[in-house]
């Protein structure tokens, strides 16, 4: 009861002030304004009052002479939103609510590429999220096609084209199978992003070591070290090389340098030596007879 | 006056008086400590000689400990302060010796056999140093003959490094929103043990990085309640190897002291890892490792120092697997010397009694520090 008191109250009250405002000002507000676009509310009724648009991003203030309309330059109001204008007329005060909405012509385009680092050959596995924005850093909720392209140092470019939906369009890709630096261009309203995705190699295949007599040394080393597409492996990646005889071991985790790993382990006849990186185990080698 | 102004009058009256009892009286002991006494006894027994020894090394009274020596004229004092503390700036560098013991072996009329088991404290804990001391007699008193460990150096000589270091350029301040960061590392856990012991819970495990980029890595383990509510959240302290090669696989342990694993209803592993910039070298070669089951079950070895340049501290660190492969255990050692290049070093890692006899298998990985180097 106390509720519906309350609306009755600000119900006369609006009714009120809407009389007396009538009687001292108007103003026409279009319904929706583009951002950073110049415009003007034109006004009616005598004598001076003041102009408050209000909004999420921006506030204004302007003298009014009444009859006259408001004029607004480029760029005055640029952030969207819903606004409110208010238009205070000596004891009088009349509002009206508008939108400021984005420029439908593209300025930049934030663009979100993950990972930047994926190894090859995986299905979807890179996203692109395309932000559309106009020049005020607003974001253009209207429909725009992005387009999407892929291109690695081999094989075909995959292309996609998106539209936005409230601002955002988005895509998965496929790694290729091959290694190198990709670009994923995103491209809407002549205004493109680039970012560049690292293809990487995957797990090493068919790790395999020898092994050679090197003084009272035996120097153990892989073969060039590729993942099962033929990819090499990159300097650094670790291989862990065991020697075990009669329970006792020996082991040392080596980079690979210039493709290879290698290593000088003691020369023991009868000795298993083996090789491992990462989860991937190689072959194994049983050194002078057994 | 009331009750306070009475206690706080008596407690420094009796400061007082016991700071006038210190000075004037002191203990012999915190005297000598102090600079401002004698703490020995006459060397009139080896064991006495011995413990005289000890106590100059303690109180870092170098010249003294060196000039009582009866082999002095076998080195010099340089040379001894060296076998104490290190050659290279090591863990050795910066200890102090914190207690040590004597036992007699065998005793003549001339000469006597001791052993001195020291115990250095060092940022990383505690590490033993234990050496036979021979004695000799001369006139009336004891002298110790110190065996001088001399540190073995490889012969000059050029060590071709085919250098391999990774660096990154992050994201700057200025770059748009949208701009990608350098991706963090792809790492996994791979194995995962947890176990109750009279300590705690612990949780061993093995983590890889699976990635092409080395990486700096943690493990934090949350421990939840059978209702699912946390009970407790710990990470991986210094049992991890921090910096992880791509490929690379470190064992880890997270302590949970005073937790029993009957009140436990799940765990929650997080392995992190940040992108870092590293250096793939040097490489450590752990050989001859050999398992010993009992009595004093140990895994024992040598590391070798593969690279050109010294390795100031290394801390090797072994997991022990059961038949099924299964982690039951994880030890760790810090080196006190520094690995000097290609100069095999000793190491021993104890294993508990209990475990001992499970553990079929082992693998053991070094983490090292190069002062000289930037990474």
């Amino acid at each position: 009861m106390r509720n519906i008191q309350k609306l009755c109250v600000s119900a006369i009250f609006t009714m009120g002030a809407s009389a007396a405002f009538s009687q001292s000002g108007q103003m026409s507000m279009p319904h929706s304004i583009t951002a950073g676009a110049s415009f003007s509310i034109p006004t009616s009724g005598t004598g001076t009052g003041v102009l408050y648009i209000t909004g999420p991003g921006q506030a204004l203030r302007r003298d009014v002479q009444l009859g006259q309309p408001v004029a607004f330059t480029q760029g005055d109001l640029y952030c969207a939103g819903h606004y409110l204008a208010t238009l205070v007329v000596g004891a009088s005060t009349g509002t009206e609510e508008f939108d400021v909405i984005p420029a439908s012509r593209p300025k930049t385009l934030s663009f979100l590429a993950r990972p930047s680092r994926i190894s090859i050959d995986l299905h979807d596995g890179i996203s692109g999220a395309a932000y559309v924005f106009d020049a005020y850093d607003n974001l253009i909720t209207q429909p725009l096609p992005v387009s999407f392209v892929l291109s690695g140092q081999y094989g075909a470019a995959q292309s996609r084209t998106i539209t936005t939906r409230n601002g955002v369009a988005w895509t998965g890709m496929d790694s290729t199978s091959k290694l190198g630096k990709a670009k994923f261009v995103a491209q809407a309203g002549g205004i493109s992003s680039t970012r560049v995705i690292d293809l990487v190699p995957g797990d090493p295949c068919g790790l395999t070591i020898s092994a050679r007599q090197n003084g009272a040394k035996l120097l153990v080393e892989t073969s060039p070290v590729h993942d099962c597409k033929g990819n090499p492996i990159p300097d650094g990646t670790i291989v862990t090389f065991t020697e075990a005889i009669n329970g006792v071991q020996s082991t040392a985790d080596v980079p690979i340098k210039q493709g290879i790993a290698r290593v000088e382990l003691p020369a023991q006849s009868g000795a298993t030596i083996s090789a491992a990186s990462g989860v991937v185990a190689g072959n194994a080698i049983h050194w002078g007879g057994r | 006056m009331n009750k306070g102004g009475l206690l706080a009058i008596s407690v420094g009256v009796a400061t007082a008086a016991l700071v006038t009892i210190g000075t004037l009286w002191p203990v012999a002991s915190a005297a000598a400590y102090a600079g401002g006494g004698e703490v020995f006894r006459p060397s009139s027994t080896p064991q006495a000689a011995a413990e005289n020894l000890g106590t100059q090394i303690h109180i870092q009274n170098w010249e003294g400990a060196y000039n009582n020596l009866a082999n002095k004229a076998e080195f010099t004092e340089p040379e001894f302060l060296r076998d104490l503390k290190g050659y290279a700036l090591s863990l050795r560098t910066y200890a102090t010796l914190d207690s040590f013991e004597v036992r007699p072996l065998h005793q003549s009329a001339d000469d006597a056999e001791v052993v001195m088991k020291m115990r250095w404290s060092s940022v990383v804990g505690s590490f033993e140093d234990t050496r036979n001391l021979h004695l000799t007699k001369i006139g009336d008193r004891w002298a110790v003959n110190w065996p001088l460990v001399k540190e073995e150096n490889a012969p000059p000589q050029v060590i071709p490094v085919n250098y391999l270091r990774w660096d990154v350029i992050y994201r700057g301040p200025g770059d748009d929103w949208g701009a990608q960061g350098v991706e963090a590392p792809h790492v996994r856990i791979v194995d995962m043990h947890p176990v109750s012991r009279a300590e705690g819970v612990m949780i061993m495990g093995e983590l890889l990085n699976e990635d092409v980029v080395p990486a700096f890595v943690s493990v934090r383990a949350t421990l939840l309640g059978k209702n699912g509510s946390p009970l407790a959240r710990e990470d991986s302290f210094d049992l991890i190897s921090h910096t992880l090669l791509p490929k690379q696989v470190t064992p880890f342990v997270v302590r949970f002291p005073g937790m029993d694993l009957s009140q436990v209803g799940s765990i929650h592993m997080d392995p992190m890892s940040v992108l870092v910039a590293a250096s793939a070298d040097p490489v450590v070669e752990v050989q001859n490792q050999q398992y010993n089951p009992g009595p004093v079950a140990s895994l024992s070895g040598q590391l070798s120092n593969q690279s050109g340049q010294t390795v100031n501290v290394a801390h090797v660190l072994s997991t022990f697997y059961d038949k099924n492969g299964q982690v039951v255990w994880v030890g760790s050692k810090y080196i006190d010397r520094a690995l000097q290049p290609q100069i095999p070093v000793d190491f021993r890692i104890p294993v508990p009694e209990d475990l001992a006899r499970k553990i079929s298998n082992q693998r053991t990985i070094v983490s090292t520090f190069s002062s000289g180097s930037s990474l």
